[in-house]
């Protein structure tokens, strides 16, 4: 087998983590010249295509007239630059050593898989639930339709011998607050779809919360399901660095990127997208993204020689998790029928999600204890799965501290704090 | 009373953000400020295209309506719907204001404040430490409507 998911199966073989940056430029020589740095990162890498938000959301006309005024754009516009630009881009850059997954936070991708499968990539991200419920109100049966086109397109590529490559997004939902649980359920769900739909080379995500050993226990229930529920096919896990509001210090903003790293080993993952000390202030440089790069690659290669710490206790994330998986496939032996009924029906309901199509009746909250907790359940089957009591449901100043909560704790550990504005910046646009 | 029933004291509020908003935790926050002060909500969530934000606060006829923007295209924005709902009959003096990270320059500019007032906001409440002086203005109202 060739294409990403071999390389980091490869790397994992090799005791390596991948890391991977978000990056993506409007103009075809910088992107190049992104791809080449990340490429000569001292790390074991793949290289990111971010899209712009106009393609994202599929406004192509105002992709083509910021392109033509040379207005800012937010990423590169892969659907409105010719194809032969983007095989220039790639040219004598991707390749089996270095494999290219293209990044864009589409609820209805299918004109961007085509561009990136016409510019001979193979490899990219998201899903029906985790790129259309917190975003926008493209109605989930619609973002479900799309995403089954769209696999089924990419996977059609597999009959001239490729490997196509998808990541779920699931394991990101709303950046923050959502309990582990729920995370994986969703990055499961995703994967299911994307199988039913022809794709053989699957990776779930999941993103670094607010408790490490909380972290750890998620990572090894979604690995340990995974190799259940997806034992057919190519698989692994991917850690995206915090996905919140991010520390405003550099030392603080390199200390959370770290424990990703080590979560990441811990956990079991193959590969960590990282965040960069710029993250709660602007767009990274290439540059700060390859320091970025390195710093979590050395802080994996660190981990690795450490003696593996115990495993965490079970504190009820693997049985909430299958509760809402099982509840899930229950539905339906359609996937996507099976999850537009599940969100209708609440059994999954994302907190502080206001898409139309969610339920919204569900709350979660921190803990004392750095913790992640549901304050409440709504119609999800998982009530009376966890012993111990709710914490409260959260108020407007409650919300605003436990989302800034990582942000304070690891501006406070870094060595030059940087002062703490009064309100969280930079609230997270994610992906 | 002009806009709206206000029985009880609490306001009808629209919380809304702008088209090609997809941030949502800062309309979640409002929601949870605007209801602790006694109002009602309705939360119209992310990427809010025009025609929709003109026909729900046609339909609710709100006392207050907030729009936040924290993706720098707000003033922009900000600047093309004012004028449709300000041409509706029904919204013409409904109070409105605007706030959140409005540009992509930071926050000190006073020439985008000035724009959006002159194009008919009645407030403009900018990123950072904003909350205080957008209560004052939401309190204000109340005392206004229950006159």
């Amino acid at each position: 087998m060739t294409g990403f998911g071999a390389f980091v199966a490869q790397a994992a073989d090799a005791g390596a983590l991948v890391v991977q940056p978000r990056m993506g430029m409007a103009e075809a020589a910088r992107m190049r010249d992104g791809l080449l740095a990340t490429r000569g990162a001292a790390a074991v890498t793949v290289g990111t295509i971010t899209l712009d938000s106009y393609t994202r959301t599929g406004d192509l006309d105002a992709a083509r007239r910021a392109l033509a005024l040379g207005a800012g754009l937010n990423g590169y516009p892969i659907a409105t630059h010719p194809v032969d630009v983007t095989r220039a881009v790639l040219h004598g850059v991707a390749d089996a050593g270095f494999p290219v997954q293209v990044r864009h936070g589409s609820a209805a991708p299918e004109r961007i898989f085509e561009a990136l499968l016409a510019a001979g990539l193979d490899a990219t991200e998201g899903g029906p639930v985790s790129y259309c419920l917190p975003y926008g109100r493209t109605p989930l049966h619609e973002a479900v339709a799309c995403w089954r086109r769209s696999c089924e397109l990419l996977a059609s590529i597999r009959e001239f011998g490729a490997e196509p490559h998808l990541e779920t997004f699931g394991g990101c939902m709303m950046g923050q607050l959502c309990p582990p649980s729920l995370l994986i359920a969703i990055s499961v769900l995703e994967a299911l779809f994307f199988r039913q739909h022809g794709l053989r080379s699957i990776s779930l995500s999941y993103a670094q919360q607010t408790n490490a050993r909380q972290d750890e226990e998620a990572l090894a229930a979604l690995g340990r399901i995974a190799d259940e529920l997806l034992a057919d096919v190519d698989r692994h896990l991917v850690v995206y660095a915090y996905m919140g509001v991010y520390p405003r210090s550099p030392g603080g903003a390199r200390l959370l990127l770290e424990d990703a790293a080590r979560l990441a080993v811990r956990g079991g993952a193959a590969r960590l997208i990282v965040k960069t000390t710029a993250e709660a202030h602007r767009i990274p440089t290439v540059a700060e993204n390859v320091r970025a790069l390195e710093a979590a690659a050395a802080a994996a290669t660190a981990e690795r020689t450490r003696p593996r710490p115990a495993a965490p206790p079970d504190t009820g994330i693997e049985a909430e998790a299958r509760a809402l998986i099982g509840a899930v496939l229950d539905l339906d032996a359609d996937l996507g029928r099976a999850l537009v009924r599940a969100f209708a029906a609440g059994y999954l309901d994302v907190p502080y999600c206001l898409h139309p199509d969610n339920a919204g009746r569900t709350r979660s909250s921190l803990g004392p204890d750095g913790r992640l907790y549901w304050s409440a359940v709504g119609s999800m089957p998982i009530a009376g799965l966890v012993e111990g009591g709710r914490p409260p449901i959260l108020g407007s100043a409650g919300l605003l501290s436990a989302l800034s909560h990582v942000q304070r704790r690891y501006d406070g550990r870094a060595p030059r704090p940087a002062a703490a504005p009064p309100v969280p910046r930079g609230l997270p646009a994610a992906r | 009373m002009e806009h709206g029933n206000a029985e009880d004291g609490g306001l009808d509020v629209v919380v809304t953000t702008l088209a090609s908003d997809s941030h949502t935790w800062n309309l979640v926050f409002l929601q949870l400020l605007l209801e602790e002060m006694g109002h009602r909500v309705t939360n119209l969530g992310a990427c809010v295209p025009d025609a929709l934000l003109l026909a729900e606060c046609r339909r609710i006829v709100p006392d207050l309506i907030v729009i936040s923007s924290v993706n720098g295209h707000g003033h922009q924005e900000g600047l093309r719907v004012i004028p449709a709902l300000r041409a509706c009959p029904e919204l013409r003096r409904t109070p409105t204001v605007i706030g959140g990270k409005l540009g992509i320059a930071g926050a000190d500019d006073p020439d985008r404040e000035r724009t959006l007032l002159s194009a008919g906001f009645d407030a403009v409440f900018e990123e950072g430490g904003s909350v205080a002086p957008f209560r004052e203005f939401v309190d204000g109202l109340r005392s206004r409507v229950l006159l």
